[in-house]
Protein backbone atom coordinates (compact mmCIF):
# COMPACT_ATOMS: atom_id res chain seq x y z
CA UNK A 1 0.00 0.00 0.00
CA UNK A 2 2.63 2.53 1.06
CA UNK A 3 5.02 1.24 -1.62
CA UNK A 4 2.44 2.06 -4.31
CA UNK A 5 2.03 5.52 -2.82
CA UNK A 6 5.78 6.15 -2.93
CA UNK A 7 5.91 4.89 -6.51
CA UNK A 8 3.23 7.35 -7.59
CA UNK A 9 4.90 10.15 -5.61
CA UNK A 10 8.17 9.45 -7.46
CA UNK A 11 6.37 9.50 -10.82
CA UNK A 12 4.68 12.80 -9.96
CA UNK A 13 8.03 14.26 -8.91
CA UNK A 14 9.55 13.20 -12.23
CA UNK A 15 6.71 14.93 -14.10
CA UNK A 16 7.32 18.10 -12.07
CA UNK A 17 10.99 17.87 -13.02
CA UNK A 18 10.01 17.80 -16.71
CA UNK A 19 8.30 21.18 -16.18
CA UNK A 20 11.55 22.65 -14.83
CA UNK A 21 13.43 21.01 -17.69
CA UNK A 22 11.58 23.31 -20.11
CA UNK A 23 13.25 26.30 -18.47
CA UNK A 24 16.62 24.58 -18.54
CA UNK A 25 16.35 23.84 -22.28
CA UNK A 26 14.60 26.93 -23.66
CA UNK A 27 15.57 29.60 -21.10
CA UNK A 28 16.36 32.87 -22.85
CA UNK A 29 19.61 33.45 -20.92
CA UNK A 30 22.27 31.18 -19.49
CA UNK A 31 21.21 32.15 -15.97
CA UNK A 32 17.63 31.02 -16.63
CA UNK A 33 19.02 27.63 -17.54
CA UNK A 34 20.96 27.57 -14.29
CA UNK A 35 17.78 28.32 -12.33
CA UNK A 36 16.12 25.37 -14.04
CA UNK A 37 19.04 23.03 -13.41
CA UNK A 38 19.19 24.06 -9.75
CA UNK A 39 15.47 23.36 -9.35
CA UNK A 40 15.89 19.91 -10.93
CA UNK A 41 18.83 19.21 -8.60
CA UNK A 42 16.89 19.94 -5.44
CA UNK A 43 14.04 17.69 -6.61
CA UNK A 44 16.51 14.90 -7.41
CA UNK A 45 17.54 14.89 -3.73
CA UNK A 46 13.99 13.90 -2.79
CA UNK A 47 13.62 11.53 -5.74
CA UNK A 48 16.71 9.56 -4.67
CA UNK A 49 15.23 9.07 -1.18
CA UNK A 50 11.91 7.93 -2.67
CA UNK A 51 13.76 5.41 -4.85
CA UNK A 52 15.58 4.27 -1.74
CA UNK A 53 12.29 3.59 0.04
CA UNK A 54 10.85 1.75 -2.96
CA UNK A 55 13.90 -0.54 -3.08
CA UNK A 56 14.00 -0.71 0.76
CA UNK A 57 17.60 0.47 0.91
CA UNK A 58 17.10 3.93 2.44
CA UNK A 59 20.24 3.79 4.57
CA UNK A 60 22.30 3.48 1.38
CA UNK A 61 20.43 6.03 -0.72
CA UNK A 62 20.50 8.67 2.00
CA UNK A 63 24.27 9.01 1.60
CA UNK A 64 23.92 9.36 -2.17
CA UNK A 65 21.25 11.97 -1.60
CA UNK A 66 23.42 13.97 0.79
CA UNK A 67 26.32 13.84 -1.66
CA UNK A 68 24.00 14.95 -4.45
CA UNK A 69 22.77 17.97 -2.46
CA UNK A 70 26.39 18.92 -1.81
CA UNK A 71 27.33 18.51 -5.47
CA UNK A 72 24.35 20.53 -6.65
CA UNK A 73 25.36 23.43 -4.41
CA UNK A 74 28.98 23.39 -5.54
CA UNK A 75 28.00 23.14 -9.21
CA UNK A 76 25.71 26.16 -8.94
CA UNK A 77 28.37 28.19 -7.12
CA UNK A 78 31.06 27.32 -9.65
CA UNK A 79 28.85 27.98 -12.67
CA UNK A 80 27.66 31.34 -11.37
CA UNK A 81 31.25 32.40 -10.58
CA UNK A 82 32.17 31.44 -14.12
CA UNK A 83 29.34 33.30 -15.83
CA UNK A 84 29.45 36.47 -13.78
CA UNK A 85 32.48 37.76 -15.67
CA UNK A 86 30.71 37.38 -19.01
CA UNK A 87 29.12 40.39 -20.57
CA UNK A 88 26.38 39.96 -23.13
CA UNK A 89 24.55 36.91 -21.87
CA UNK A 90 21.49 39.09 -22.21
CA UNK A 91 18.81 37.67 -24.52
CA UNK A 92 20.89 35.11 -26.33
CA UNK A 93 17.78 33.79 -28.09
CA UNK A 94 17.25 36.90 -30.21
CA UNK B 1 29.84 40.33 31.62
CA UNK B 2 26.64 41.94 30.47
CA UNK B 3 26.84 42.53 26.74
CA UNK B 4 23.57 44.41 26.47
CA UNK B 5 24.71 47.61 28.16
CA UNK B 6 27.81 48.13 26.07
CA UNK B 7 27.64 49.95 22.76
CA UNK B 8 29.48 48.22 19.89
CA UNK B 9 32.40 50.70 19.93
CA UNK B 10 33.33 49.62 23.43
CA UNK B 11 33.52 45.91 22.82
CA UNK B 12 37.05 45.49 21.39
CA UNK B 13 38.99 46.68 24.50
CA UNK B 14 36.87 44.44 26.72
CA UNK B 15 37.67 41.48 24.51
CA UNK B 16 41.39 42.18 24.64
CA UNK B 17 41.46 42.28 28.43
CA UNK B 18 39.51 39.06 28.66
CA UNK B 19 41.59 37.05 26.22
CA UNK B 20 44.91 38.11 27.69
CA UNK B 21 44.14 36.29 30.94
CA UNK B 22 44.57 32.94 29.21
CA UNK B 23 47.69 31.78 27.44
CA UNK B 24 47.68 31.09 23.72
CA UNK B 25 48.21 27.40 24.37
CA UNK B 26 45.10 27.06 26.52
CA UNK B 27 43.01 28.89 23.96
CA UNK B 28 44.25 26.62 21.20
CA UNK B 29 43.52 23.59 23.36
CA UNK B 30 39.94 24.63 24.04
CA UNK B 31 39.35 25.35 20.34
CA UNK B 32 40.83 21.94 19.53
CA UNK B 33 38.58 20.10 21.99
CA UNK B 34 35.37 21.78 20.81
CA UNK B 35 36.19 21.26 17.13
CA UNK B 36 37.12 17.63 17.84
CA UNK B 37 33.81 16.92 19.57
CA UNK B 38 31.79 18.49 16.73
CA UNK B 39 33.74 16.53 14.10
CA UNK B 40 33.37 13.25 15.98
CA UNK B 41 29.61 13.74 16.44
CA UNK B 42 29.22 14.39 12.70
CA UNK B 43 31.32 11.31 11.93
CA UNK B 44 29.22 9.07 14.15
CA UNK B 45 25.93 10.29 12.68
CA UNK B 46 27.19 9.88 9.12
CA UNK B 47 28.93 6.51 9.51
CA UNK B 48 26.40 4.85 11.82
CA UNK B 49 28.73 2.02 12.87
CA UNK B 50 30.09 1.50 16.33
CA UNK B 51 32.76 -1.19 15.93
CA UNK B 52 36.36 -0.51 16.93
CA UNK B 53 37.71 0.01 13.41
CA UNK B 54 35.23 2.72 12.40
CA UNK B 55 35.48 4.52 15.75
CA UNK B 56 39.30 4.55 15.56
CA UNK B 57 39.19 5.90 12.04
CA UNK B 58 36.73 8.56 13.18
CA UNK B 59 38.91 9.63 16.10
CA UNK B 60 41.93 9.83 13.80
CA UNK B 61 40.13 11.83 11.12
CA UNK B 62 38.52 14.27 13.58
CA UNK B 63 41.88 14.68 15.31
CA UNK B 64 43.62 15.64 12.07
CA UNK B 65 40.84 18.07 11.10
CA UNK B 66 40.66 19.65 14.55
CA UNK B 67 44.45 19.98 14.73
CA UNK B 68 44.62 21.71 11.37
CA UNK B 69 41.48 23.80 11.41
CA UNK B 70 40.43 24.06 15.07
CA UNK B 71 41.36 27.70 15.45
CA UNK B 72 39.59 28.57 12.19
CA UNK B 73 36.38 26.67 12.95
CA UNK B 74 36.07 27.86 16.56
CA UNK B 75 37.31 31.43 16.77
CA UNK B 76 38.18 32.44 20.30
CA UNK B 77 36.80 35.95 19.96
CA UNK B 78 33.18 34.91 19.75
CA UNK B 79 33.45 31.99 22.14
CA UNK B 80 32.10 33.78 25.22
CA UNK B 81 28.92 34.75 23.40
CA UNK B 82 28.44 31.35 21.80
CA UNK B 83 26.15 29.59 24.34
CA UNK B 84 23.86 32.60 24.53
CA UNK B 85 23.69 32.81 20.74
CA UNK B 86 22.82 29.15 20.40
CA UNK B 87 20.04 29.51 22.94
CA UNK B 88 18.73 32.52 21.04
CA UNK B 89 18.98 30.55 17.82
CA UNK B 90 16.71 27.83 19.15
CA UNK B 91 14.08 30.49 19.78
CA UNK B 92 14.66 32.15 16.42
CA UNK B 93 14.36 29.08 14.18
CA UNK B 94 10.67 28.21 14.85
CA UNK B 95 9.69 31.84 14.28
CA UNK B 96 11.69 31.86 11.03
CA UNK B 97 10.08 28.60 9.90
CA UNK B 98 6.63 30.01 10.60
CA UNK B 99 7.44 33.16 8.60
CA UNK B 100 8.86 31.05 5.76
CA UNK B 101 5.70 28.98 5.69
CA UNK B 102 3.36 32.01 5.65
CA UNK B 103 5.33 33.75 2.93
CA UNK B 104 5.66 30.55 0.88
CA UNK B 105 1.87 30.34 0.73
CA UNK B 106 1.90 33.86 -0.69
CA UNK B 107 4.33 32.98 -3.49
CA UNK B 108 2.41 29.75 -4.15
CA UNK B 109 -0.76 31.81 -4.54
CA UNK B 110 1.06 34.12 -6.97
CA UNK B 111 2.47 31.22 -9.00
CA UNK B 112 -0.93 29.60 -9.56
CA UNK B 113 -2.91 32.81 -10.01
CA UNK B 114 -4.24 33.10 -13.59
CA UNK B 115 -3.64 36.86 -13.77
CA UNK B 116 -0.30 36.73 -11.96
CA UNK B 117 1.33 39.23 -14.29
CA UNK B 118 -0.94 42.02 -13.04
CA UNK B 119 -0.38 41.24 -9.38
CA UNK B 120 3.39 41.36 -9.25
CA UNK B 121 5.51 44.47 -9.51
CA UNK B 122 9.16 43.55 -9.02
CA UNK B 123 11.44 46.31 -7.80
CA UNK B 124 14.79 46.66 -6.11
CA UNK B 125 14.61 48.53 -2.81
CA UNK B 126 17.49 49.94 -0.80
CA UNK B 127 17.70 50.42 2.94
CA UNK B 128 20.32 50.71 5.65
CA UNK B 129 20.35 48.21 8.47
CA UNK B 130 21.48 49.06 11.98
CA UNK B 131 23.16 45.68 12.45
CA UNK B 132 26.92 45.90 12.84
CA UNK B 133 28.51 42.47 13.15
CA UNK B 134 29.31 40.52 9.97
CA UNK B 135 27.68 37.40 11.43
CA UNK B 136 24.38 39.15 12.15
CA UNK B 137 24.42 40.72 8.68
CA UNK B 138 24.93 37.23 7.25
CA UNK B 139 22.03 35.76 9.24
CA UNK B 140 19.78 38.68 8.35
CA UNK B 141 20.62 38.47 4.63
CA UNK B 142 19.97 34.73 4.54
CA UNK B 143 16.70 35.17 6.43
CA UNK B 144 15.58 37.77 3.87
CA UNK B 145 16.40 35.38 1.05
CA UNK B 146 14.57 32.49 2.72
CA UNK B 147 11.38 34.49 3.27
CA UNK B 148 9.77 34.43 -0.16
CA UNK B 149 8.95 37.64 -1.94
CA UNK B 150 12.35 39.08 -1.18
CA UNK B 151 15.90 38.18 -2.23
CA UNK B 152 19.02 39.96 -1.04
CA UNK B 153 20.88 41.36 -4.03
CA UNK B 154 23.73 43.05 -2.28
CA UNK B 155 24.99 43.59 1.28
CA UNK B 156 27.89 45.82 2.22
CA UNK B 157 29.88 45.39 5.41
CA UNK B 158 28.45 48.68 6.70
CA UNK B 159 24.91 47.32 6.48
CA UNK B 160 23.54 48.70 3.21
CA UNK B 161 21.07 46.28 1.69
CA UNK B 162 19.67 46.03 -1.81
CA UNK B 163 16.69 43.70 -1.91
CA UNK B 164 14.70 42.45 -4.89
CA UNK B 165 11.04 42.28 -3.89
CA UNK B 166 8.38 40.55 -5.99
CA UNK B 167 5.42 42.75 -5.03
CA UNK B 168 4.49 45.65 -2.81
CA UNK B 169 3.39 43.84 0.39
CA UNK B 170 6.72 41.96 0.50
CA UNK B 171 8.65 45.18 -0.11
CA UNK B 172 6.77 47.00 2.66
CA UNK B 173 7.65 44.37 5.27
CA UNK B 174 11.36 45.25 5.29
CA UNK B 175 13.46 45.66 7.41
CA UNK B 176 10.82 45.41 10.11
CA UNK B 177 10.49 42.79 12.77
CA UNK B 178 13.08 40.38 11.46
CA UNK B 179 15.89 42.89 11.97
CA UNK B 180 14.84 43.39 15.60
CA UNK B 181 14.81 39.64 16.14
CA UNK B 182 18.28 39.19 14.65
CA UNK B 183 19.59 42.15 16.68
CA UNK B 184 18.27 40.68 19.90
CA UNK B 185 19.61 37.24 18.97
CA UNK B 186 23.14 38.52 18.41
CA UNK B 187 23.08 40.80 21.44
CA UNK B 188 23.45 44.06 19.52
CA UNK C 1 -1.22 6.46 11.55
CA UNK C 2 2.33 7.77 11.27
CA UNK C 3 2.46 6.51 7.67
CA UNK C 4 -0.65 8.52 6.93
CA UNK C 5 0.92 11.68 8.38
CA UNK C 6 4.07 11.01 6.34
CA UNK C 7 2.00 10.60 3.18
CA UNK C 8 0.19 13.89 3.83
CA UNK C 9 3.52 15.68 4.35
CA UNK C 10 4.98 14.22 1.14
CA UNK C 11 1.90 15.22 -0.89
CA UNK C 12 2.13 18.75 0.54
CA UNK C 13 5.80 18.85 -0.37
CA UNK C 14 5.01 17.72 -3.91
CA UNK C 15 2.42 20.49 -4.12
CA UNK C 16 5.05 23.08 -3.17
CA UNK C 17 7.45 21.56 -5.72
CA UNK C 18 4.75 21.83 -8.40
CA UNK C 19 4.19 25.47 -7.44
CA UNK C 20 7.90 26.10 -7.77
CA UNK C 21 8.05 24.58 -11.25
CA UNK C 22 4.97 26.41 -12.46
CA UNK C 23 6.41 29.63 -11.02
CA UNK C 24 9.68 29.10 -12.87
CA UNK C 25 7.72 28.68 -16.08
CA UNK C 26 5.33 31.60 -15.63
CA UNK C 27 7.23 34.49 -14.05
CA UNK C 28 8.32 37.15 -16.51
CA UNK C 29 12.04 37.58 -15.94
CA UNK C 30 15.09 35.95 -14.47
CA UNK C 31 15.03 37.86 -11.17
CA UNK C 32 11.44 37.02 -10.34
CA UNK C 33 11.96 33.40 -11.43
CA UNK C 34 14.48 33.05 -8.61
CA UNK C 35 11.71 33.61 -6.04
CA UNK C 36 9.83 30.34 -6.67
CA UNK C 37 13.00 28.46 -7.66
CA UNK C 38 14.98 29.21 -4.54
CA UNK C 39 12.28 29.08 -1.92
CA UNK C 40 9.24 27.06 -2.86
CA UNK C 41 11.73 24.29 -3.61
CA UNK C 42 13.33 24.66 -0.18
CA UNK C 43 9.92 24.49 1.48
CA UNK C 44 8.89 21.47 -0.58
CA UNK C 45 12.13 19.76 0.30
CA UNK C 46 11.60 20.46 4.02
CA UNK C 47 8.06 19.04 3.97
CA UNK C 48 8.72 15.94 1.87
CA UNK C 49 11.96 15.04 3.63
CA UNK C 50 10.24 15.42 7.01
CA UNK C 51 7.59 13.02 5.72
CA UNK C 52 10.19 10.52 4.55
CA UNK C 53 12.06 10.79 7.88
CA UNK C 54 8.81 10.13 9.76
CA UNK C 55 8.13 7.09 7.60
CA UNK C 56 11.65 5.74 8.14
CA UNK C 57 11.75 6.36 11.91
CA UNK C 58 8.65 4.19 12.53
CA UNK C 59 10.78 1.07 12.98
CA UNK C 60 12.60 2.54 16.00
CA UNK C 61 15.77 0.56 15.40
CA UNK C 62 19.14 2.26 15.77
CA UNK C 63 19.88 2.29 12.05
CA UNK C 64 16.45 3.73 11.25
CA UNK C 65 16.97 6.54 13.75
CA UNK C 66 20.41 7.28 12.29
CA UNK C 67 18.93 7.35 8.78
CA UNK C 68 16.23 9.79 9.91
CA UNK C 69 18.93 11.96 11.52
CA UNK C 70 20.84 11.98 8.25
CA UNK C 71 17.71 12.99 6.36
CA UNK C 72 17.22 15.91 8.75
CA UNK C 73 20.91 16.76 8.21
CA UNK C 74 20.16 17.10 4.48
CA UNK C 75 17.34 19.53 5.35
CA UNK C 76 19.65 21.64 7.52
CA UNK C 77 22.30 21.58 4.80
CA UNK C 78 19.84 22.70 2.12
CA UNK C 79 18.49 25.45 4.39
CA UNK C 80 22.00 26.86 4.75
CA UNK C 81 23.09 26.46 1.13
CA UNK C 82 19.91 27.35 -0.77
CA UNK C 83 20.02 31.11 0.01
CA UNK C 84 23.71 31.13 -0.86
CA UNK C 85 23.11 29.43 -4.23
CA UNK C 86 20.21 31.79 -5.00
CA UNK C 87 22.36 34.74 -4.11
CA UNK C 88 25.24 33.49 -6.29
CA UNK C 89 23.01 33.21 -9.37
CA UNK C 90 21.46 36.61 -8.65
CA UNK C 91 24.88 38.21 -8.24
CA UNK C 92 25.98 36.75 -11.58
CA UNK C 93 22.90 38.33 -13.17
CA UNK C 94 23.54 41.74 -11.59
CA UNK C 95 27.18 41.76 -12.67
CA UNK C 96 26.31 40.70 -16.21
CA UNK C 97 24.04 43.73 -16.37
CA UNK C 98 20.62 42.13 -16.75
CA UNK C 99 17.97 44.75 -16.01
CA UNK C 100 14.98 43.63 -13.93
CA UNK C 101 11.51 43.49 -15.43
CA UNK C 102 9.12 46.04 -13.94
CA UNK C 103 5.34 46.17 -14.20
CA UNK C 104 4.30 48.26 -17.22
CA UNK C 105 2.34 50.89 -15.27
CA UNK C 106 5.02 51.46 -12.67
CA UNK C 107 8.01 52.16 -14.86
CA UNK C 108 7.99 55.89 -14.21
CA UNK C 109 7.23 55.74 -10.51
CA UNK C 110 10.22 53.85 -9.19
Amino acid sequence: MMETFFLYAAIALSLIMVLSLYRAVFGPTVLDRMVGVNAIGSKTTVLLLLIGIIYQRVEMFVDISLAYACLNFIAVLAASRYFQKRKGLYDEGH
Amino acid sequence: MNVENISPEHIPPVRRVRTSTLSARTRKGISFIIAFCICLATWIVLSGRFDALHLTLGVLASGVVALGAGTILISWRGLGRLPRQWLGFIGYIPWLLYQIFLANLHVLYLAFHPRMIELISPEIIHFKSRLKRPMSLFIFANSITLTPGTITVFVSITGEFAVHAIDEPSAASLPGKMEEKVARLMGE
Amino acid sequence: MISFLAAVLIVLGLFFFAGGSVGILRFPDFYSRLHPAGKLDTMGLLLSLTGIALYVVQDLTLSAILTALKIMLIVVFVFITSPTATHAILDAGVRAGLSPWTAPGKRGRT
